[in-house]
C-alpha cells in the first residue's frame, strides 16, 4: 500500500500509510484501538474505498480489481462473523458455495476444515451453542475455505482465553508454514512478537515504526536491570555501587531500583558482586529484556493500553 | 457461468440460509404473525361497532384491510434480520466474498416471502374464526394471495433500504412505524375514506394502501374494482423496482467495482 488515507467526517483514520509484505510472510499491524488498523484491513479487503493512495493485494488493485481480488483473500474479523443459527458445517458450506465451489467440493472442504479445527464433534450443532474459542476457530476456518493465498486477520484473539489463544496461534502458524501471506492486526504485543515476521507500529493513522521484532526492540535499547532491595534506606548506596554499569540515570521506586545496562560492563553477576561488596541486601534481582510494550512506550510516549481509545474505535465503526 | 447465473445461485444460497433461520429463531417472526390476530380482535370487537361500512359486514370489510397492513409490517422482519447481520459482522464477511452484490438483499427479501405467507394464513384463519367469508371464486382468492405476496415483497425491499439507511434494528423500527401508521390508517383499510375529513380523505384516495386494499376487496368480496387491481400491481412492481435499486446501490456504495 502506498499513501493510503481515509477519513470519517473529521476523524482521520488513516493519514497516509505505506507498507509492503512479501508473499508468504506475516505482517503485523500493531497499535491501540482507534489507531487505524481495522480501517486498513477494511480497505485491503475491499469493504471500504480509500480516500487516496493505492493498494495492491496479490497484485490486484483494491479498487479497480475489487471483484477479482475477493476470490484471492480470506477475512477473519474481530467479531467472529459466523451465522449463529446455522451449524458449523452449514456455515462453512455456505461460504464455500459463495466462493462458487460446487456442492460436493464445498461439503468435502467443510468436513476437512471442521476436522482440522477440532470442530468435528460440534459440526452439526448450531453455532450459537459454541464457546468463544470455537466461534473464532469456525470464523478462521471460514476465511480459509477457498485456500486464499492472502489472509487478513483482524485482532483474531481479542477476548479469547489463554488456551484458545495459543491454539489459534498454532493454527495460524501452520497456515503460514503452508505458504499463506498473512496481514495480522493486534493490540497484543506478545502476539505480534510471536506471529509476525515484520511489525508496523501504528498510532493515529500513521506508521510510527516498522521492522522485525528484534529491530524494534533494539531501538528501545539494551537490557534493564531491576533490583529489589531489602531496605529502602540502602537506595543511595545501591545506586552509587551500580552507577557505572548504567546507561542512564538509575530510577528508584520504593525498594525497586532499575536502570538500563551498558553492554560492556557485565551483567547480573557483576551487579550482585558490587551490591554485596557495598553491603546492600537484595530481596530480588533480575535482568529484563525489552518487550514490545517498551517499544510502544518509547515510540508513542504512552503505553499500548487496550482500553484506551475504545470510544474512538466505536465512532470509526459507526462512520464506516 | 455468467454474472447473472452467479447472482441467481448466490441469492439462492442466502435465501436458503435465511429460510433455515425461520424454525431456528422463531422469536424473529412469531410476534409479527400474532400481531394481526390482535388487530382483528381489536377492530372487530372494540372499534368495529362504531364504524359504518355500507354494503358490508364490518368483519368482511376489515380482513382485506388488515391483511394488507400485515404485509407492510412484514418489512420489519426484513429490517431486523438485515440489521442483525450488519451488527454481527456477517455482512462484512459477505462483502469480502466474491459473490454477487445483490445476493445478500435478494436472499433476505426472498426468504421473507415465507414469513409473510405464514402471516397471511394466520390473519385469514383468525378472520374466518370471527365471521369473515370470501365472496369470490378460487382463482380470485388465489389472485388475491398473489397480490398480497407481491405487496409484501415490495415492503421487504422498502425496509431493506430503511435498515441500511438507519443502520440498526431500533432505528428501522422507529422510522418504519412513522411510515406505516399514517399510510395504513389513513387509507380504506379500517374505515371508508368518505367518512374522513376532506384533507385526510384526499390523502387516502391517492394512498397506495387504499389502492391495494380496494383491489383485495375486489378480488375477495367481489367489490367494484375499477382499476384497483392493476393499480395495486403497478404500485407494487414500481416500489420493488425503485427500492431494490436504492437498497442494492446503498449496499455496494462502500466499494466501487
Amino acid at each position: 500500500m502506498e499513501g493510503l488515507t481515509k477519513s470519517f467526517g473529521d476523524v482521520r483514520a488513516l493519514a497516509g500509510i505505506d507498507l509492503e509484505a512479501p508473499a508468504g510472510s506475516v505482517l503485523g499491524l500493531l497499535g491501540p484501538n482507534g489507531a487505524g488498523k481495522t480501517t486498513a484491513v477494511r480497505i485491503l479487503t475491499t469493504l471500504l474505498p480509500p480516500d487516496s493512495g493505492t493498494a495492491l493485494v496479490a497484485g490486484l488493485d483494491v479498487v479497480r480489481d475489487a471483484a477479482a481480488l475477493r476470490a484471492q483473500i480470506g477475512l477473519a474479523g474481530q467479531y467472529a462473523a459466523v451465522d449463529e443459527n446455522l451449524t458449523g458445517r452449514e456455515n462453512l458450506e455456505m461460504v464455500g458455495r459463495l466462493y462458487h465451489m460446487g456442492r460436493h467440493p464445498a461439503r468435502e472442504r467443510a468436513t476437512e476444515l471442521l476436522e482440522r479445527f477440532s470442530l468435528t464433534d460440534a459440526a452439526d450443532r448450531h453455532a450459537k451453542t459454541y464457546s468463544g474459542g470455537m466461534r473464532r476457530r469456525l470464523d478462521l476456518a471460514a476465511a480459509l475455505v477457498a485456500r486464499p493465498p492472502v489472509l487478513f486477520l483482524d485482532e483474531p484473539t481479542t477476548g479469547l482465553d489463554p488456551r484458545s489463544r495459543l491454539q489459534l496461534w498454532e493454527t495460524i502458524e501452520a497456515r503460514v508454514a503452508a505458504g499463506t501471506t498473512v496481514l495480522l492486526t493486534t493490540q497484543y504485543l506478545d502476539e505480534a512478537d510471536r506471529l509476525a515476521d515484520r511489525i508496523a507500529v501504528i498510532d493515529h493513522g500513521r506508521v510510527i515504526a516498522e521492522g522485525t521484532s528484534d529491530e524494534l526492540k533494539a531501538r528501545v535499547g539494551g537490557e534493564r536491570l531491576e533490583v529489589t532491595l531489602d531496605d529502602r534506606s540502602a537506595r543511595e548506596t545501591a545506586i552509587a555501587a551500580l552507577a557505572s554499569m548504567a546507561d542512564d540515570r538509575p530510577t528508584c521506586k520504593d525498594v525497586l531500583v532499575s536502570m538500563q545496562l551498558r553492554r560492556d560492563r557485565g551483567g547480573i553477576a557483576e551487579a550482585v558482586r558490587r551490591l554485596d561488596r557495598a553491603g546492600v541486601g537484595i530481596a530480588d534481582i533480575a535482568v529484563r529484556r525489552p518487550t514490545l510494550d517498551d517499544v510502544f512506550l518509547t515510540l508513542t510516549g504512552h503505553a499500548a493500553d487496550p482500553s484506551e481509545a475504545d470510544d474512538e474505535d466505536t465512532t470509526e465503526e459507526r462512520a464506516a | 457461468m455468467t454474472d447473472l447465473s452467479y447472482a441467481v445461485a448466490d441469492t439462492a444460497v442466502l435465501a436458503k440460509r435465511n429460510l433455515l433461520r425461520i424454525p431456528r429463531q422463531p422469536d424473529l417472526w412469531v410476534s409479527f404473525t400474532i400481531q394481526p390476530v390482535m388487530f382483528v380482535v381489536l377492530f372487530v370487537f372494540v372499534f368495529g361497532g362504531a364504524i359504518s361500512t355500507p354494503g358490508y359486514d364490518y368483519v368482511d370489510f376489515l380482513i382485506p384491510g388488515i391483511v394488507v397492513q400485515t404485509m407492510s409490517f412484514g418489512g420489519f422482519v426484513t429490517a431486523i434480520g438485515l440489521s442483525d447481520d450488519l451488527r454481527k459482522g456477517l455482512v462484512d464477511r459477505f462483502r469480502s466474498l466474491p459473490m454477487a452484490r445483490s445476493a445478500v438483499l435478494g436472499g433476505r427479501t426472498l426468504a421473507d416471502v415465507a414469513t409473510n405467507a405464514i402471516a397471511i394464513a394466520v390473519t385469514v384463519v383468525a378472520g374466518v374464526l370471527v365471521g369473515f367469508s370470501f365472496d369470490a371464486s378460487v382463482p380470485e382468492i388465489v389472485a388475491g394471495l398473489g397480490l398480497l405476496i407481491l405487496f409484501g415483497y415490495a415492503f421487504s425491499w422498502i425496509f431493506a433500504f430503511v435498515a441500511l439507511v438507519t443502520g440498526s434494528a431500533e432505528g428501522a423500527n422507529a422510522l418504519g412505524f412513522m411510515i406505516i401508521f399514517p399510510l395504513s390508517f389513513c387509507s380504506s383499510a379500517f374505515a371508508p375514506p368518505d367518512s374522513m375529513p376532506a384533507a385526510i380523505e384526499a390523502f387516502a384516495e391517492v394512498n397506495p394502501f387504499t389502492t391495494v386494499v380496494d383491489a383485495m376487496r375486489a378480488l375477495w368480496l367481489g367489490a367494484p374494482a375499477g382499476d384497483a387491481v392493476w393499480g395495486a400491481v403497478a404500485w407494487s412492481v414500481g416500489l420493488i423496482a425503485v427500492f431494490s435499486w436504492l437498497a442494492v446501490r446503498l449496499y455496494r456504495r462502500a466499494v466501487s467495482s
